[in-house]
């Protein structure tokens, strides 16, 4: 129970702070919900090279993470979430996506299938009210864990070769979303080969207790591995590269919408592969067949934009100079070297058809300057390596 | 000599904003003022040495930033201080904060229900989504929607073109808005009670209606409509005191070369031939101008300045069925020092919000039974804030001025009039239940001033203390306010027109009533308009 003092602390450290603190020579910081994170440590390309090359770490305690558990658990994840929950089998991670009776997303997120009648959510927003509005009816507890639970992720083509020799035994083994729970210390802790990054990588969740010490053995053993912790901003970068999604930024959270129109079905962010109509009932399900019938107002899309410059918040125009949507995110890949972006189209854009030209503005010794560059869509992530998939992960 | 274009009687701030517009116009304008003073219910007094109070109001937040920048309200010295949240202290000695910081004030909802905390974002969002809708209606003139002149099609149109553009959800959803009460309103958010008390406090003030009376959610948007920098929902102080805004509207009006007379009180607006010609004052003088501005609220406009003669019975009989049902009190105290507040602990920033000590609907609903009753509230719902932690111009440095917002209080008691020994016991009341939660409080106290709905109709001329010129009930706004046919501030005589907050949209110090009606006015006299409209947020 939080004190009635809390205000005294607004913003929290997370159980990590103090390595990562000396380990944040630029002293950059940003607010992630409740928590202090690094943006930077040291340099944004040097982290992001860490998580491409070697290993990189980041510190995603503030992740909001809500546990589900009860005799009816499997029964409810299934009628709260658009897929079919019954294909994430024990010890088995899936991305999910949940909507609004008005079959918007609320959020997107990843849950964690740890034994039977127990299930974990983690994603951006806190869910606790819509996941309790849901539940009524069934028998589920559905608890919020982030404050007890510190979590890390531990990215990059070394980053098996560190947790083994650590002596977690077997890691390699893990496919990618398995799932294996560790002994460290006398803790369970969890170890997840799932990711941010698009590659091969691991998500490690233990009691904050043991926070300090399993940083210190990580980056023990990583020191040969080339281990470097990262911020956020490099995450963003590989997170982009992995054709991720971030709510809030590149579609709006339906439950912070104040205009209609402003937020999106499954459908209209490419993610139909998540959404299982044949299930008889789930939120939105109605909203989500109309939605098939009457046709999609929106279509997300990857673009490879022509030229250097980043499509940052750029307008999107067809051949006719008729806007046609909008960057949510965008980035000059360095792995790729492709000007890479994310972002949604609407009409009267005609796929096949259609032209798409990106307004960018960027500076040239201070003053704006506007470029029109033309983009194609890509379809798979601009950053696929084979690592990503390969079990029993490489080792080095 | 005494000939004007326009003649404003009462010098509140709308009185005031109205008067600027139409100097601005350029017409030649005069404000009439009963009191020795401006400013109406906006107004600081210095009625301890060293203190200055906000008498009346004592927070600003609508006052529509769009008149405020038109009017350069800042050139004539006018500066609004944002402060930060709210606190709720319990029964036992627990608080509930609604802090300004968004992560805090979850975590705090969440100390008693970790859903409500979540369930909050939801709150904001849909009450955002009502505010949206109504925000740009403030700075128009509500439709006549039995017209069929184009001017009120046209705004009709705007309106359903509003209402549609909330998306079928939020249109089903404003209609339940609208006629629901806040507890019921909450309920459909909140388990909390704490929670819940605390977040409707703002749906009964000013208002004769409990929290769980349907209407009430309405009042609670439209205090949530408020904003200080574009801070949606945020409060705060006009340094110097609530006098600062009517200071600062009368600086307007003077630089536009409007006259105000204070000492001058109307008696009678004189009529020829259904037509406005003047006034004339208590000692008998007489101002002569085609165009007659009320600030004034109905029944005090219409039965007190009119020859009934010169008025329809319909119209009588609509000014005697307009609601007031005065509610609140308000005490205004010097403290020799900052009071302590235990539950809070220290160094609190919640010590500059403005404090509560109801929590729980049941207790309000009690206190509103009392106001039934014809008695003030026993255990009441206050609104205590104090401006001085914010403000250092209104009490010498280290001493503090605290406003106390007091609700219920009838206009007039179960026992008759309200006689001193009342007031002194309404005081009594609201003193004990601050003092049950600051021990050297009452200690503390040099002065007090205790304002009773009767002192308040008596001084400032609000009919039954009400403060915002009548109930904000649905029958009683937008195109019924004050009532049907007269919502577009012309009043029955041609020439004559209403400007206070008995009109669209009410009140609650936003100068919008003030604006309108003269965007009205220079309409009918086929000026150009000046008035501006509401800055839009799409």
């Amino acid at each position: 129970m939080l004190q009635q003092d809390h205000y005294k602390q607004s913003v929290y450290k997370t159980p990590f702070h103090e390595r990562t603190s000396a380990l944040n020579i630029l002293n950059e910081w940003a607010r992630w919900k409740d928590y202090t994170v690094a943006t930077n440590y040291f340099a944004t390309d040097l982290e992001y090279f860490a998580v491409r090359n070697t290993t990189g770490v980041i510190d995603y305690t503030p992740m909001v993470k809500q546990k589900i558990t009860g005799p009816d658990a499997a029964e409810f994840v299934n009628r709260f979430f658009t897929r079919d929950m019954n294909k994430i089998s024990i010890g088995r991670v899936g991305y999910v996506v949940w909507c609004d009776e008005q079959g918007q997303v609320l959020d997107d997120g990843t849950v964690f299938h740890i034994r039977e009648n127990e299930y974990w959510l983690l994603c951006v927003e806190r869910q606790l009210d819509n996941l309790g509005i849901a539940a009524i009816g069934f028998d589920v507890k559905i608890e919020e864990i982030t404050d007890e639970v510190a979590c890390l992720g531990v990215q990059g083509p070394t980053s098996c070769s560190i947790l083994k020799a650590m002596g977690f035994e077997g890691i390699e083994h893990l496919k990618p979303f398995d799932i294996k729970h560790y002994d460290f210390q006398g803790q369970e802790i969890m170890i997840s080969r799932t990711g941010f990054s698009g590659d091969l990588g691991y998500e490690v969740c233990m009691v904050n207790e043991v926070a300090l010490n399993f940083w210190d053995d990580l980056f023990d053993k990583g020191e040969i591995y080339g281990i470097h912790p990262f911020g956020l901003d490099a995450l963003d970068l590989v997170r982009i590269e992995a054709g991720l999604l971030v709510p809030g930024q590149d579609f709006m959270v339906a439950e912070d919408a104040i205009r209609p129109g402003s937020t999106r079905s499954p459908f209209e962010l490419g993610l139909s592969w998540l959404v299982d109509l044949s299930k008889p009932v789930f939120n939105g399900r109605q909203a989500l067949l109309e939605e098939k019938k009457r046709g999609s107002r929106y279509t997300f899309v990857k673009l490879n934009v022509n030229g250097n410059k980043p499509a940052e918040g750029s307008y999107l125009y067809n051949q006719s100079g008729k806007k046609i949507g909008n960057v949510t995110s965008a980035m000059f890949s360095p792995s790729a070297k492709a000007n890479i972006a994310f972002a949604s189209l609407h009409d009267p854009w005609k796929k096949g058809k259609d032209k798409i030209v990106a307004e960018i503005y960027y500076q040239k010794d201070l003053e704006w300057n506007k470029v029109m560059e033309e983009a194609t869509i890509v379809t798979k992530p601009f950053f696929d390596p084979d690592r990503k998939r390969t079990t029993p992960a490489e080792l080095y | 000599m005494n000939k004007y274009d326009a003649i404003v009687i009462g010098a509140g701030h709308n009185g005031l904003t109205n008067a600027a517009y139409l100097a601005k116009s350029g017409l030649k304008v005069l404000v009439l003022e009963k009191n020795e003073y401006i400013g109406g219910a906006a107004v600081s007094r210095e009625l301890h040495d060293g203190w200055t109070y906000s008498n009346c109001s004592y927070v600003c937040s609508l006052l529509r930033p769009e008149i405020y920048r038109d009017l350069n309200l800042q050139k004539h010295g006018l500066q609004v201080l944002a402060y930060g949240g709210s606190v709720s202290f319990t029964k036992d000695g627990d608080i509930f904060g609604a802090y300004s910081d968004q992560d805090l004030f979850r975590r705090e909802i969440g100390r008693f229900s970790k859903k409500d905390a979540d369930a909050y974002v939801r709150f904001t969002r849909d009450v955002s989504k009502q505010c949206r809708f109504i925000k740009p209606l403030l700075l128009r003139t509500p439709p006549d929607p039995t017209s069929f002149r184009p001017k009120d099609l046209e705004e009709l149109l705007y309106l359903f073109k509003r209402l549609y553009g909330l998306g079928e959800q939020t249109m089903y959803d404003t209609i339940r808005f609208y006629t629901m009460s806040a507890a019921e309103y909450l309920d459909e958010y909140f388990e909390s009670d704490v929670v819940k008390a605390a977040l409707s406090g703002s749906g009964i003030i000013g208002t004769a209606l409990g929290p769980y009376s349907p209407g009430t959610a309405y009042v609670l948007l439209h205090h949530y409509m408020g904003e200080v920098d574009g801070s949606i929902g945020s409060w705060g102080f006009a340094r110097g005191g609530m006098g600062a805004v009517s200071k600062s509207l009368a600086g307007a009006l003077q630089e536009y070369d409007g006259e105000i007379l204070t000492n001058a009180e109307v008696t009678q607006v004189q009529v020829k031939n259904g037509k406005t010609t003047g006034v004339v004052l208590a000692n008998g003088d007489e101002y002569h101008a085609k165009n007659v501005v009320s600030n004034l609220d109905v029944r005090r406009t219409y039965q007190d300045l009119f020859d009934p003669q010169d008025l329809n019975e319909k119209l009588i009989k609509q000014v005697d069925n307009y609601k007031f049902n005065g509610s609140s009190g308000k005490l205004n105290i010097a403290l020799d020092g900052l009071p302590e507040f235990p539950a809070m602990g220290k160094n609190n920033p919640l010590i500059y919000a403005d404090m509560h000590f109801i929590d729980s609907l049941e207790r309000m609903e009690r206190a509103y039974d009392d106001w039934k009753n014809g008695r003030w509230s026993q255990d009441p719902y206050c609104d205590v804030l104090l401006p001085t932690m914010t403000d250092p111009t209104m009490a010498p440095p280290g001493k503090h001025y605290m406003s106390v917002f007091v609700q219920y209080a009838p206009p007039k008691l179960a026992t008759g009039e309200w006689t001193d020994e009342d007031r002194e016991g309404f005081g009594k009341t609201v003193i004990d239940q601050i003092g049950e939660y600051s021990p050297n409080f009452k200690d503390l106290i040099v002065h007090a001033e205790i304002r009773t709905p009767q002192d308040i109709e008596d001084e400032v001329g609000l009919t039954e203390g009400n403060i915002f010129q009548g109930e904000l009930s649905m029958d009683q706004m937008f195109f019924n306010r004050p009532f049907p046919g007269y919502a577009q501030f012309r009043g029955p005589v041609k020439g004559f027109y209403m400007c206070g907050s008995s009109t669209h949209p009410g009140g609650g110090v936003m100068a919008a009533p003030g604006a309108n009606a003269a965007r009205e006015m220079l309409f009918d006299l086929k000026r150009k308009n000046i008035v501006p409209t509401a800055e839009n947020d799409d």
